[in-house]
């Protein structure tokens, strides 16, 4: 029971920053923008959220500048890619190795320094209830926070006028704008949502899944977060599928490594990445809906002719 | 008439102008228009139509000069600014959300926070008080371009406006489509409502307008009551000088088959796309037979496969020359003589960032290897060869450039166009399939166009052209099919085609139903 219990717990703590990261990039390119450099964003996000709870003794207040972070260098992005229409491919890319470079640097003199961990829900009675006591009532905030994001966004995005203007300017901005919405506004709000969501996901990463600093902490979790958003078609449930699926196969090998089964430990290190990629291609064989769900102008810079 | 001119004008714009770096789209406009008129905006392209009525939507600043609504002069800073003054617009190159229902499409151009369900309702009702009925929860996408154009309308009703905009709203229109539009036109105008109706279509403004006010290169050049004004007057003041007549005379007996099409059929490859079905064509040596159809039928999919951009699993399905061709691809075609002019100028005829002479290469390097090719294996260009081509491709057509070989992109339309065009006929193609060959091309250059490609079938060669412009194709052709829903109608004489027959073709009334004889038959008869 409590092996059962722990394993979900780790293939949902596995899942966690992957979904931030993703749903942040969902709204982004729904609106329209690429930004790739969810990478460096969120290796911002893990600096600056371990330094600052080290620097205040609050884990709470990293984790909101964890937050602030990746607003702040994901509006760098916005105003290459906005203001100056720069090539969002391009920006993005550099985006990504400006994070891992600058976080280096900030994070040098936190290498090996012992971190303090968000400290997890805690409710006597409840978390004790056996094999979903823990699951439910016993996790970190930032997961709880990363369920209200998926059902925020989703809410927002299909039920709200705001969203529907978003989702209107990532499918034909020309249209938008001639329709008098300020699409260069929104997707500043936009983007500096996603870099918000890539901060948090690091966050996680250096205040929950492993309370330390380490270079490149990351590991490549912000590229897997960019592919879920493309694989799930742009829709936040399925982003939350594909996120807790690549957990559960990245958490599933690593139980199957240590059993020691005859399978090279090289394939079942890639069998996570491969897992998701087939199961999201499947579930989006429907290309009409997929075509519907594409943001149309995805990538394009917008320059309004006035 | 009278007293509806002592009135204050509804708009009025005084010497009105917009820059564009060094052209003036728009040079000192005056324009009024009375409340309860519909008010002609007639113009080529390129004339500054478009430029001037996305200023008083707001969509662009003025240059200069000013905008009087009700006497006061008024900014219309944004199109929100020119809803809340009381303009509605329906834009002529549609500002819609394909991937977005009908009603959300609705609500993005409303203010303030009404609820959807309330927006379905109110659009279902307005659909039908005006004769333009529309499913609300339907996507965009799936829609006709009528059915488009009634978003767009309504959209513009929703908000009560005092003027509506139409910007060549019956360019993508059957003709029975475009009578009902004229049917809610005519009940706008009962209601008090002013309409500025954009067009170049001088047969539809003599109908529908009480007034005319006529742009040229970005000047006003006439303002006029249309109905005591003649075609050609009204022609002059929009051209210039006359235009030239195509003379289609000349057209021989057919000769020989040259292209077979025989029970062709092509699922449809995105969700957007339309299926051909059951598609049968036979066109001989010195014919021109043009397809009409209203855009989104199939025309670009056809082409695709006359092409051989998509290749059909039958080889049989399509004969050039009497050879199977269905699995063959562009190369192989052209190399057989056939040349192909796609709709999309920029990105598909024309690569936009090369120069003249590189894009000549790239579409004839095949069939034009001795004379462009050099080295062998290695394929070297001969520039020598290649310029003369370039030079005397521009001069045939006389295409007007700034540099001897400038890129393709940075020529207007219309040159670009008369250069591709002249680019496949100077090899004198036995075949020449042309999509749309003067869509947004002004009209000396369409003539010229079309007059080439008349020369062209005189010379005995087959001319195959998609178009969605009804002048142009009783203009050249020497028979006349529809397409409608990717199913094409036996090819009939134009002679004998009629625009009220080919409406019906275009609405899906296939086999002439009324019609005692079907033409096609009298034609296969000789």
């Amino acid at each position: 029971m409590d092996i059962a219990q722990n394993i979900l717990l780790t293939i949902m703590t596995a899942a966690t920053p992957l979904l931030i990261a993703a749903i942040g990039e969902l709204v982004v390119e729904r609106s329209g923008v690429l930004n790739l450099g969810v990478e460096g964003m969120m290796v911002i996000g893990a600096v600056c959220g371990f330094a600052a709870t080290l620097l205040t003794g609050s884990p709470w207040l990293g984790m909101l500048a964890a937050i602030v972070a990746g607003a702040l260098i994901s509006l760098l992005f916005g105003v290459l890619t906005l203001s100056l229409a720069a090539n969002q491919v391009a920006t993005g890319l550099s985006l990504t190795l400006l994070g891992l470079g600058l976080s280096g640097m900030i994070g040098e003199s936190f290498v090996g320094s012992a971190g303090i961990k968000l400290p997890s829900l805690s409710i006597p009675g409840l978390s004790e209830i056996p094999l979903v006591g823990r699951l439910v009532f016993g996790q970190d905030p930032i997961f709880y926070l990363s369920l209200l994001l998926t059902f925020g966004v989703a809410w927002f995005l299909f039920r709200t006028r705001a969203g529907l203007t978003l989702r209107a300017i990532g499918d034909n901005h020309a249209s938008a704008h001639a329709l008098g919405i300020d699409v260069i506004r929104i997707r500043y709000l936009a983007v500096m949502f996603g870099g918000a969501c890539a901060g948090l996901a690091g966050a996680h990463l250096s205040l929950v899944y492993t309370p330390q600093w380490v270079e490149n902490m990351t590991a490549g979790r912000g590229w897997i977060a960019l592919a879920l958003v493309v694989f799930a078609s742009w829709r936040p449930w399925r982003v939350l599928g594909g996120a807790y699926l690549f957990g559960a196969v990245s958490i599933g090998q690593l139980h199957a490594q240590a059993l020691g089964i005859g399978v090279p430990s090289q394939f079942l290190s890639a069998l996570p990445y491969l897992a998701t990629v087939v199961v999201l291609v499947i579930i989006s064989r429907d290309r009409r809906l997929t075509l519907m769900n594409t943001p149309a102008s995805l990538g394009q810079p917008f320059v309004p002719d006035r | 008439m009278n007293d509806r001119q002592n009135l204050i004008p509804l708009l009025e714009t005084k010497g009105l102008t917009k820059i564009f770096g060094s052209l003036r789209a728009c040079d000192g406009i005056d324009l009024a228009i009375a409340p309860g008129e519909v008010h002609a905006l007639l113009g080529e392209n390129g004339a500054g139509k478009s430029t001037l009525v996305k200023m008083l939507f707001g969509v662009l600043e003025p240059s200069g000069g000013e905008i009087l609504w009700k006497g006061r002069p008024v900014k219309i800073g944004s199109p929100g600014e020119a809803r809340a003054t009381g303009v509605g617009m329906v834009f002529q190159h549609f500002s819609l959300f394909e991937a977005l229902t009908v009603a959300e499409n609705i609500a993005l151009a409303l203010d303030g926070n009404v609820p959807i369900e309330r927006i379905s309702d109110e659009a279902r009702r307005l659909s039908v008080e005006y004769g333009l009925p529309l499913d609300p929860s339907a996507h965009v996408a799936d829609l006709s371009v009528g059915e488009r154009q009634r978003i767009e309308i309504v959209r513009a009703l929703l908000q009560n406006p005092e003027l509506i905009i139409l910007d060549e709203p019956t360019s993508v229109l059957t003709p029975q489509e475009a009578d009902k539009l004229f049917e809610t036109l005519a009940k706008l105008k009962a209601e008090g409502r002013s309409v500025l109706y954009i067009s170049h279509r001088l047969e539809e403004v003599q109908r529908i307008c009480d007034r005319a006010t006529v742009l040229r290169h970005g000047k006003v050049t006439g303002a006029c009551d249309p109905r005591k004004e003649t075609p050609s007057s009204l022609a002059r003041m929009m051209v210039g000088g006359e235009v030239a007549e195509i003379t289609g005379a000349g057209l021989g007996e057919p000769g020989e088959v040259l292209v077979e099409v025989a029970s062709l059929s092509a699922p449809a490859r995105t969700p957007f796309a339309v299926t051909l079905k059951d598609v049968d064509l036979t066109v001989r040596a010195g014919e021109v037979i043009a397809i009409a159809g209203v855009a989104g039928n199939g025309q670009s999919e056809l082409f695709d496969v006359l092409s051989g951009e998509v290749t059909v699993a039958n080889p049989e399905a399509i004969r050039i020359a009497g050879t199977p061709a269905g699995r063959l691809g562009i190369t192989a075609r052209r190399l057989m003589g056939c040349s192909f002019v796609p709709e999309e100028r920029h990105g598909h005829a024309a690569v936009p960032t090369m120069s003249l002479s590189g894009n000549l290469v790239l579409s004839r390097y095949a069939s034009d290897r001795k004379a462009f090719l050099t080295g062998g294996w290695l394929g070297l260009i001969n520039n020598g060869p290649v310029a003369a081509a370039t030079k005397r491709i521009s001069s045939a057509m006389d295409v007007r450039k700034s540099l001897v070989d400038p890129p393709a992109g940075s020529l207007s339309g219309g040159n670009l166009q008369k250069f591709i065009v002249g680019r496949e006929l100077d090899r004198q193609p036995r075949v020449l399939v042309v999509n749309q060959p003067t869509w947004g091309v002004d009209a000396g250059a369409a003539s010229r166009i079309r007059q080439a490609l008349v020369d062209l079938a005189k010379s005995g060669s087959a001319v195959i052209v998609i178009s969605q412009d009804l002048d142009e194709v009783f203009e050249i052709a020497s028979s006349i099919s529809v397409i409608n829903e990717g199913r094409l109608s036996k090819p009939e004489p134009a002679a004998t085609m009629t625009r009220e027959r080919i409406g019906l073709l275009m609405g899906g009334f296939h086999d002439g139903a009324g019609h005692g004889v079907d033409p096609a038959e009298a034609a296969h008869a000789h």
